[in-house]
């Protein structure tokens, strides 16, 4: 049919550097299908740039990413991602929708229930007409996971994806977060909204300085931290959640 | 001055056929020179935006530089390919407005395709994460960013217009200002000047001006409902 | 998008596509001043209605005229300097000289006069006193068929320019139009031909100083290039126009433009020696 699938990823001492720096330092690990997984870490710590070295938008400068199933041009991407800041094209909501349909290949006459059903999905169908440009951030935001719903991808990547929103918005958006992991995409979230992190994840990844630290079930992390670093970090951070 | 705008409107008033001729004649070869150079110009821009090869700096060095080429300079330089004695001069096309056409093109494409490079790249730099995360080649994100950056490109196009609807240079050259066949605005002020008719020729340079900023105006005004509408 | 793709495409098409209908034209190359007097203008129509021939004048200095023709882009030159076409015809590149016209020179210069000379008829005596009084003086200096006769007088006047002028001689590189603005904005002398100097509008200043001076008369030669050098000469149309120039009809239209009431060109095809 399309790309098989393509989970579990592996990373095998992946170390990533730029302009002298190194962001991340030999980190292994493995995603599996299934629970949701958080990454969390101080600003620095280097959330982001992991995020994008498993995407694909960035290549390691040592080490592997490995997918189970290797994806093929031209076919539907099974990995989306959805950044801090929603980018979208200067044309209506449904036809940003369609346009990530149309760079999967998807003949045009498939694409307009695809948009449909996506924009329904996330409460947007009501303006599904409207210049993306001009909708509010937590509606971009929210056209924005539903351009990555459209086409069913097996892991959806989350790059701090409420930092810009109010409350009322990251609720919204938390909800359709949630909708996709119960519908069965994994989901590889990074936050440093640590509520955010226990209300949405099943596991932590705890990044420190590029390097992985800790990684437990949600509930023994933040009970439980084995780690000095992940203690302090929970600290230090939690008035601020 | 006075005199000059004077003249110009009695120009406009009495529509001179000789006159609407010229100017039709002006806009006629501005307008498929900045066609033209659309067409080709807005691939180049986009493909030196997104495009990542060796050279690649010293390419946009020289197409910025050459936003400034002397008009006369490249109409010499098409006169001398078109001439009978050059390599196509077979086409015989010198002396008429294709070549007028064929010189405004050259001097307003590198204009279209360094200022498109550069508006492409500010957009690039926003979309490229978010086009390469769904799958998007470079030509297809290419492709994109130039119809979703149509309205600075719009600016480029009048800015390319503005250009060649003001040159003499090339056209004279190329073109030899015949009566009724090569005689554009910007040449037949230049005759005036040269006979000594001063009001005529300023008369109809305020004409000149009035179209440009007529055009400007009325591109200007769509960009902006556009936008509004776009975002 | 796509709309507005093929629109733009048509548009750039339409444009290239040649409006004028594919009808019988030549290229005449000719001189600025020959143009500027508008003398094309008044006998080209009588020719097209009688031919169906469309000429498209290119006009430029005489030197520069004939550079035109010696590369190949033009069927007919119709300029005024007789050295120069004697040239042309000897390198080949032309196939026949005919006269066809005189008009004349006119020393224009500042009514203040500073050298003295107003009301002459003697040019040479009029050129060396101007030098003399290193009156200002603008030359065309642009190859052109008024500049060559303008050099040949000083040099019959028994002066050498070249080494002879001084600050007071400027050579402008320009066509008349423009040396006439020129001599205007200084109050300069300068040699005009009749027929410029009376389409001139910007005169300030300046009047007719000297005139009449057999030796100010300017002949008008026409040739064909010559298809065997050139073979993209549109060589039966050209001849045609070379013959209806020199032909009683041609030579009559060219009498009867005037200027102001003033007939500028006189016909003289066939006169021996011109």
């Amino acid at each position: 049919m399309r790309n098989g699938a393509i989970l579990p990823l592996r990373l095998s001492d992946v170390s990533f550097t730029a302009g002298g720096r190194t962001i991340i330092d030999g980190i292994s690990l493995e995603i599996e299908a299934g629970p949701s997984t958080i990454i969390v870490g101080a600003n620095g710590a280097g959330k982001s740039v992991l995020m994008r070295l498993m995407h694909g938008l960035l290549d390691p400068s040592s080490g592997r990413v490995e997918w189970h199933a290797r994806e093929h041009r031209g076919a539907p991407r099974k990995q989306a991602m959805v950044f801090q800041r929603p980018v979208m094209l200067r044309r209506s909501a449904q036809s940003n929708v369609a346009y990530a349909l149309k760079v999967a290949g998807i003949p045009k006459a498939q694409r307009e229930p695809m948009v449909r059903e996506s924009l329904d999905g996330v409460g947007l169908a009501h303006l599904a007409r409207r210049p993306a440009r001009v909708l509010s951030g937590g509606e971009q935001q929210r056209l924005a996971l539903a351009r990555a719903w459209a086409l069913h991808p097996e892991v959806l990547f989350l790059d701090e994806p409420t930092a810009s929103l109010d409350p009322t918005a990251t609720r919204e958006i938390e909800t359709v977060i949630r909708a996709f992991d119960a519908a069965g995409t994994k989901i590889v979230m990074a936050t440093h909204n640590l509520g955010q992190a226990r209300r949405l994840g099943d596991e932590i990844l705890f990044l420190d300085r590029g390097r992985l630290i800790e990684r437990a079930p949600v509930e023994q992390f933040f009970s439980k931290p084995q780690s000095a670093q992940a203690a302090a970090f929970i600290k230090g951070e939690l008035p601020w959640t | 001055m006075s005199e000059a705008l004077g003249t110009a409107l009695k120009l406009l008033a009495d529509l001179d056929p000789k006159l609407v001729e010229i100017v039709l004649l002006s806009l006629r070869v501005s307008l498929s020179a900045v066609a033209i150079s659309a067409l080709l110009g807005f691939p180049l821009g986009a493909a030196i935006a997104v495009g990542r090869f060796p050279g690649r700096k010293t390419l946009i060095v020289f197409l910025n530089a050459f936003m400034g080429l002397p008009p006369v300079v490249v109409g010499l330089i098409v006169y001398l390919l078109l001439s009978r004695a050059g390599p196509l001069g077979g086409l015989g096309i010198l002396f008429t407005p294709s070549a007028m056409v064929i010189a405004q093109t050259l001097l307003i494409l590198p204009i279209i395709a360094a200022l498109s490079r550069q508006a492409i790249e500010d957009a690039w730099r926003e979309y490229e994460e978010q086009l390469r995360s769904l799958g998007a080649g470079r030509a297809s994100a290419a492709f994109t960013l130039l119809w979703d950056t149509r309205f600075s490109l719009l600016t480029t196009v009048l800015a390319g217009f503005g250009r060649a609807a003001a040159e003499v240079g090339a056209v004279i050259i190329v073109g030899g200002n015949i009566d009724g066949v090569t005689r554009v605005m910007t040449t037949t002020i230049a005759l005036e000047t040269s006979k000594g008719d001063l009001p005529l020729a300023l008369g109809l340079g305020v004409i000149l001006i009035a179209i440009v900023v007529a055009v400007n105006a009325a591109a200007t005004l769509t960009k902006d409902l556009a936008q509004r509408r776009y975002g | 998008m796509d709309l507005i793709r093929r629109l733009l495409l048509l548009a750039a098409l339409a444009a290239a596509l040649p409006a004028l209908a594919q009808e019988k034209f030549i290229v005449v190359a000719s001189t600025t001043s020959t143009e500027q007097s508008g003398l094309f203008g008044h006998i080209l129509p009588a020719f097209q209605k009688k031919t169906g021939i469309q000429v498209r004048v290119v006009a430029l200095g005489t030197g520069q005229a004939l550079d035109l023709a010696r590369r190949g882009d033009a069927d007919v030159v119709f300029v005024h300097a007789r050295s120069a076409e004697e040239k042309f015809l000897a390198e080949g590149h032309g196939v026949k000289r005919f006269p066809v016209m005189y008009n004349d020179f006119v020393l224009i210069g500042p009514k203040a006069d500073p050298a003295k000379i107003a009301g002459g008829k003697d040019i040479l005596g009029a050129l060396k006193k101007i030098k003399a009084a290193s009156a200002p003086f603008v030359s065309r200096g642009d190859k052109s068929g008024t500049h060559i006769a303008e050099l040949d007088l000083w040099k019959l006047a028994g002066i050498d320019i070249a080494k002879e002028k001084g600050p007071w001689y400027k050579d402008t590189g320009q066509g008349m139009g423009p040396a006439l603005n020129t001599a205007s904005a200084m109050n300069g002398y300068i040699l005009a031909d009749r027929g410029t100097w009376i389409s001139f509008k910007n005169r300030g200043e300046l009047a007719i100083a000297v005139e009449g001076d057999k030796r100010l008369f300017n002949q008008y030669g026409v040739m064909l290039v010559n298809p065997a050098k050139h073979p993209n000469v549109k060589k039966d149309l050209g001849q045609a126009f070379v013959d209806w120039t020199i032909s009683p009809e041609g030579q009559k239209a060219i009498a009867e433009y005037k200027i102001g009431g003033e007939q500028l060109f006189f016909p003289n095809a066939g006169a021996p020696g011109a």
